[in-house]
């Protein structure tokens, strides 16, 4: 246990700004050799940057970056040459070649050579023993995609070990792994651990983080939240860190308003245990009339993931969906928007904006779908909609006609809200509407969203942000570990209740 | 920990597919055209001689296949590479060497300029080399509109060297004792690929190829100089393309505007055929060969049948590079599935 | 000076700048290499002259750039069996009117159905590839590869590889002129068609269903869009698009040569779809600059031949519009040329501080 105390790394001071928006404040980071230590936050924390930072992808404006063998700081320009100092990285998705060898893929750009050529033999042993002493029996001969992909994950944390890395970074590494495969790669990072290797964890399972890791670090917002030993932090504790709030206070934090409107009990969507495979376990739903439904669990707990399969997007593997008492089957989203649905994506840039068409295109793009090919809504028509929720919605566009990549992140976000309102939906999806929004459109998206579940339409809230959904929701489902594990209805919601179940304390039914 | 392998390798499943093709179809041949003597040396031998352009066109196409690119202009390079042969050993009066020499320098900067229009500029490749098919086709007809043949000695010397084997000879019918030959192109173009299955199997530079073709990404964050690679595969095709024109040339000792028509289909095709997956990452120059074989038996097939068309040839090739390409696509899909 | 500055960019920020521009260019060597260039003469009864030759040898290269408009808007890929899709259309439409024979001068069938036929088996080719792009998830250029290789030996197939006839005057007007109008027959259909696809686009929501998909599949489908529906559509419309030129190719010459007809116009349709300002990897799409892109094109080859180049050597000049035309889209280039730029100013400022 001598090693525990040895540093390998130790970031001090570290910032970063991108245009507009401070990524990392004066972060701090120290890492042990012989340790898994988690690095933990919600969206926009800054994990990710510090990850770039510490790995060459991105520059950071003041601070120092310390490893265990240099006398001097460093300062690394790309992951070639973080990996010559020592610190090496593993993404989610592997990035090894598919089509060639185990054994290729762990020597490339280092292979052996005899007489001016690959010693193809040579590489083959040597990477048989490199990976027996990982204790991983496969044949090396065989191209990487014949292996599942855990094991190509396997092979890339061997690669990055071999490399010499004193510094193991695993950036989302079990996002999708299957329990069986997750606990193979768990006893791959105790063994590396054995052998003194620091390794930096980036996950968003709690579960994991409380079965494999030594030490936690939180960020939020792009600050240092603090250090913790993981025995010493209880889970509602650790939840409460990450989102913001001094589990001390929860207690004493009402719900802000209680202007939601009473579900009308009339339901709405009943789902069965639906379910799709590798994104949601089969889940049982009800939807009510008139309420603001919130799905709230970590990102990766499968929150977007339910909607997506309750949409149609992800086309559902098992179980029944019935939509005002009506047996459903979407076979594609358009069939979901025909039983009155519509879905605010999360990934704005990629699933929601079109980006070259205009702002008028964008709103009536999902209507003009609905009417079909034929049936195209005249020039007049296409302006009253788009005049009515540029107003409605207070759209800052100079015309209508501009491309929508030309406006805000907010007003992008108001032009896809508008695209669904014009649909006049009985159900509507939002996942994520305010993420990158300035702090005056978000109120206005939440006052917006009342007031829609006030006229009559069900409406499903996912947000990062608890605060937000206890102004917007009135019942709240809990999702963990990709499966729905609770709900919480209006007299229960409270932030405190909403962490524990999060954090997988007991909910109370 | 000890892991199964899930399935049959997808690369080896389509090189299997494509022996058997081949096996099959020569066997077909023997039994169908058992009295036109099909399962004779020297037949087989002939789809050699006739398709040693071919050998070494697909060579470089797979190789271009390999990184994830296409070339289509080689047919149009093989028509000036012959033209452009002919007119400076006929017109200019030079030498064949030097003439072989220029040649394969054009082919080297013509492939320079079109991988750094891919590699740099980040063109698609199909418009690169589509318009360097017409470029080159048509630089075929500034050099001249009629055609030229070629008379240079020492060319011809080359064309009409036979390198007969020391047995299997068979009585000809006027009872003179003929034994199997080969002309030195075919020589020439196994030595080639031979070069070239070591050159990807055994240096780096041949496994970067491989790994640009797999996922450029991943080569890149494992240090893969992309952009050179690409860049030297499409250098080395040029001149690969160029000196598969000069053996071409050497079968039909000539130059004219309308030469090697559609070979760019049959290099692609060959390479296809021999399992070489156009989504990039796979391939291999001996099932290449095969590839050439295959359509080279296809044509043999044609011309003992007598009353069928050359067309049938294009369409048989076509016929067969659908199949190969749908079921690279079925294979990639599932793969996704299991992925 | 700013204002100056702000109306160049308006002007070259236009869409149709870029395709009006390379016509202009091409017209003005024209006023200078050839003043006779913009005569036009009427003789029987019909109008000659230059202009007149490009506007009509321009028809089938207008009917394939729309086809191939859409399908580079929808799928970020070009087709490039049109030339040979072409071919098999000519080719059955005089296998069926000549009743398969080498020469004749009579109908053996009625002239509406070669037309069909010879459309539909164009639409009928376009689907396949359209199959293939769309369903099969095959690249564009690789799926449209299979007919570019096999198009050529099917048409050889319907004429047995034999050049076909069909010495019919009613045949002829098709390419040609209908007795009593003054301008040829090729014009007409190129704006009926130009006409209808605008139609289709203005009337129906295709237009904007192509560009979403285009540019955006993801969005497309989560908006409700059948992303396959539409590939799929705009292969088999960039078919029968073929199939018509394919018809106006056999007639111009009554006859079919399943080697040469329509050869190498692929690269024409391509050509005049960039040319038209539309970027080659998809999104939004000018239908008008592909047409005025075609007949540049048409004008940039009736140039080179009034200059005495031969047929076969043009193709050097329009590889080299191709490339050029395609690395300026390039962001590559822009990306290389600011580096350039900044990494100039980069040394100075660093020679200032050493």
């Amino acid at each position: 246990m001598e090693c525990e105390n040895k540093v390998v790394l130790t970031m001090r001071h570290i910032s970063k700004n991108f245009p507009g928006v401070v990524a990392l404040s004066n972060v701090d980071f120290t890492l042990r050799a012989g340790e898994i230590h988690a690095l933990m936050g919600e969206n926009g924390a800054g994990k990710s940057t510090l990850i770039k930072v510490l790995t060459g992808v991105e520059e950071f404006e003041a601070g120092e970056i310390r490893v265990i063998d240099k006398k001097e700081p460093i300062i690394n320009k790309s992951p070639h040459e973080a990996q010559e100092n020592g610190i090496s990285t593993v993404y989610q998705e592997v990035n090894l070649c598919p089509n060639l060898t185990v054994a290729e893929n762990l020597f490339i750009g280092r292979e052996p050579m005899k007489r001016g050529m690959i010693d193809w033999k040579t590489m083959n042993k040597k990477s048989k023993e490199l990976l027996m002493n990982l204790d991983i029996d496969i044949d090396v001969a065989m191209a990487l995609e014949n292996y599942s992909l855990a094991i190509q994950q396997m092979i890339a944390i061997a690669r990055a070990v071999d490399m010499s890395a004193r510094v193991l970074i695993l950036d989302e590494p079990t996002s999708s792994l299957d329990d069986n495969e997750v606990e193979k790669l768990f006893q791959l990072m105790r063994h590396l651990k054995s052998k003194g290797v620091g390794i930096i964890f980036v996950t968003h399972f709690l579960e994991q983080v409380y079965e494999v890791c030594d030490r936690i670090t939180v960020l939020r917002n792009g600050s240092l939240v603090g250090e913790f030993e993981v025995g010493k932090l209880p889970r509602v504790q650790l939840v409460a860190k990450m989102m913001g709030k001094d589990f001390d206070d929860l207690a004493s934090i009402k719900k802000s308003s209680g202007n939601q409107a009473a579900a009308s009990g009339e339901v709405l969507i009943s789902a069965k245990q639906l379910s799709h495979s590798g994104t949601i376990k089969p889940f049982d739903l009800d939807i009510h009339k008139g309420e603001v439904i919130g799905l709230t669990g970590l990102l990766g707990s499968g929150r977007s993931e339910l909607a997506r399969t309750i949409y149609g997007a992800d086309r559902a593997d098992t179980g029944e969906l019935q939509v005002k008492g009506k047996k459903v089957l979407f076979g594609a989203p358009i069939d979901a928007m025909k039983a009155g649905m519509g879905y605010l994506p999360e990934n704005r840039k990629e699933e929601g904006i079109i980006a070259d068409l205009s702002v008028r295109e964008n709103i009536i793009i999902a209507l003009q779908a609905k009417r079909g090919m034929f049936r195209l809504l005249s020039r007049k028509e296409q302006e009253e909609f788009t005049d009515k929720y540029i107003g409605l919605l207070k759209i800052k566009t100079s015309d209508r006609e501009v491309p929508i990549r030309q406006l805000s992140g907010g007003n992008q976000q108001k032009v896809i809200l508008g695209r669904w309102l014009l649909n006049n939906p009985d159900f509507l999806i939002l996942d994520e509407p305010t993420r990158g929004i300035d702090v005056g459109t978000k109120a206005e998206i939440q006052k917006l969203v009342v007031q829609l579940a006030q006229e009559g339409m069900a409406v499903m809230f996912i947000s990062s942000e608890i605060e937000e959904m206890l102004r917007t929701c009135s019942r709240m489902v809990v999702l963990r570990d990709r499966c729905m594990v609770g709900e919480l209805q209006e007299e229960q919601l409270g932030q405190d209740s909403i962490m524990r179940a999060i954090a997988g304390g007991a909910v109370n039914e | 920990m000890n892991f199964r392998i899930k399935k049959m390798d997808s690369k080896q499943f389509l090189l299997l597919i494509t022996i058997g093709l081949f096996i099959v179809m020569y066997l077909a041949g023997m039994v169908v055209f058992q009295d036109k003597n099909f399962g004779k040396l020297q037949v087989f031998l002939n789809l050699f001689i006739s398709n040693a352009g071919l050998i070494v066109a697909a060579t470089g196409m797979t190789m271009v296949i390999i990184t994830g690119g296409i070339d289509i202009s080689v047919g149009s390079v093989i028509a000036m590479t012959c033209m452009l042969l002919a007119w400076m050993m006929e017109i200019k009066g030079m030498g064949a060497v030097p003439a072989l020499a220029i040649v394969l320098a054009v082919g080297l900067v013509y492939g320079l300029v079109q991988g750094w229009l891919i590699a740099y500029l980040k063109i698609q490749p199909f418009i690169v080399t589509l318009a360097g098919l017409f470029f080159a086709r048509g630089m075929t007809a500034v050099i001249s509109t009629d055609m030229i043949s070629i008379k240079n000695g020492l060319f011809l010397k080359w064309a009409n060297a036979k390198i007969y084997f020391p047995f299997g000879g068979a009585m000809n019918r006027k009872g003179v004792m003929v034994y199997p030959y080969l002309y030195p192109s075919v020589l020439l173009a196994l030595l080639t690929l031979v070069l070239f299955f070591v050159v990807l199997k055994y240096t780096k530079f041949g496994r970067s190829v491989y790994a640009v073709g797999g996922n450029e990404q991943s080569a890149l964050m494992m240090g893969v100089n992309i952009r050179r690679t690409k860049l030297k595969v499409y250098a080395i095709n040029g001149v690969l393309g160029t000196f598969a024109g000069f053996l071409f040339s050497l079968n039909t000792c000539a130059g004219f505007v309308e030469q090697a028509k559609g070979f760019e289909m049959e290099a692609i095709a060959s390479s296809v055929i021999g399992g070489a997956l156009l989504t990039g990452g796979v391939g291999n120059v001996f099932g290449s060969l095969l590839g050439v074989l295959i359509k080279g038996t296809i044509e043999t097939f044609i011309t003992f049948q007598g009353t069928l068309s050359s067309w049938w040839t294009k369409i048989t090739i076509a016929v067969l590079l659908a199949f190969f390409i749908i079921l690279q696509s079925v294979l990639a899909s599932r793969k996704v599935k299991v992925g | 000076m700013s204002r100056i500055k702000n109306v160049i960019i308006k002007i070259t920020g236009y869409r149709l700048f870029l395709p009006l521009l390379c016509l202009a260019i091409v017209l003005l060597v024209n006023i200078i290499k050839t003043p006779s260039f913009f005569e036009i003469t009427i003789k029987n009864g019909v109008f000659y002259g230059y202009i007149v030759d490009i506007i009509n040898r321009s028809s089938e290269l207008v009917i394939l750039s729309i086809g191939m408009t859409l399908v580079v808007a929808a799928s970020g890929g070009t087709d490039i069996s049109v030339g040979a899709v072409s071919a098999v259309s000519g080719a059955v439409a005089i296998f069926i009117l000549g009743g398969g024979q080498t020469s004749t001068d009579f109908y053996h069938a009625p002239y509406l159905l070669g037309v069909l036929a010879a459309i539909g088996v164009g639409a009928l080719l376009g689907a396949w590839n359209g199959f293939l792009v769309a369903k099969m998830r095959i690249q564009p250029m690789v799926a449209t590869l299979i007919l570019y290789t096999a198009g050529r030996g099917i048409a050889q197939l319907i004429t047995k590889g034999q050049i076909l006839y069909l010495r019919v005057d009613h045949f002829k007007q098709l390419g040609g002129f209908i007795p009593g109008i003054p301008l040829p027959t090729p014009v007409f259909v190129a704006i009926l068609c130009i006409l209808v696809t605008m139609l289709l686009l203005k009337k129906t929501a295709l237009g904007l269903y192509v560009q979403t998909v285009g540019i955006n599949s993801r969005a497309a489908r989560l908006v409700g869009l059948n992303s396959t529906m539409i590939k799929f559509l705009t292969y088999t419309f960039c078919g029968l698009c073929s199939g018509i030129a394919g018809m106006i190719i056999t007639s111009r010459v009554y006859s079919i040569d399943a080697n040469n007809a329509g050869l190498n116009i692929e690269l024409d349709a391509i050509l005049a779809v960039a040319l038209g300002g539309n970027s080659l990897g998809g999104g939004k799409f000018s239908l008008l600059g592909s047409v005025i892109g075609a007949v540049t094109i048409q004008a940039l080859t009736t140039t080179l031949y009034a200059m005495k180049v031969s047929a076969d050597q043009l193709y050097v000049y329009k590889a080299i519009v191709v490339i050029l035309i395609v690395a300026l889209q390039s962001s590559e280039l822009k990306r290389m040329l600011r580096n350039l730029r900044g990494r100039s100013q980069v040394t100075q400022t660093g020679k200032e501080v050493a």
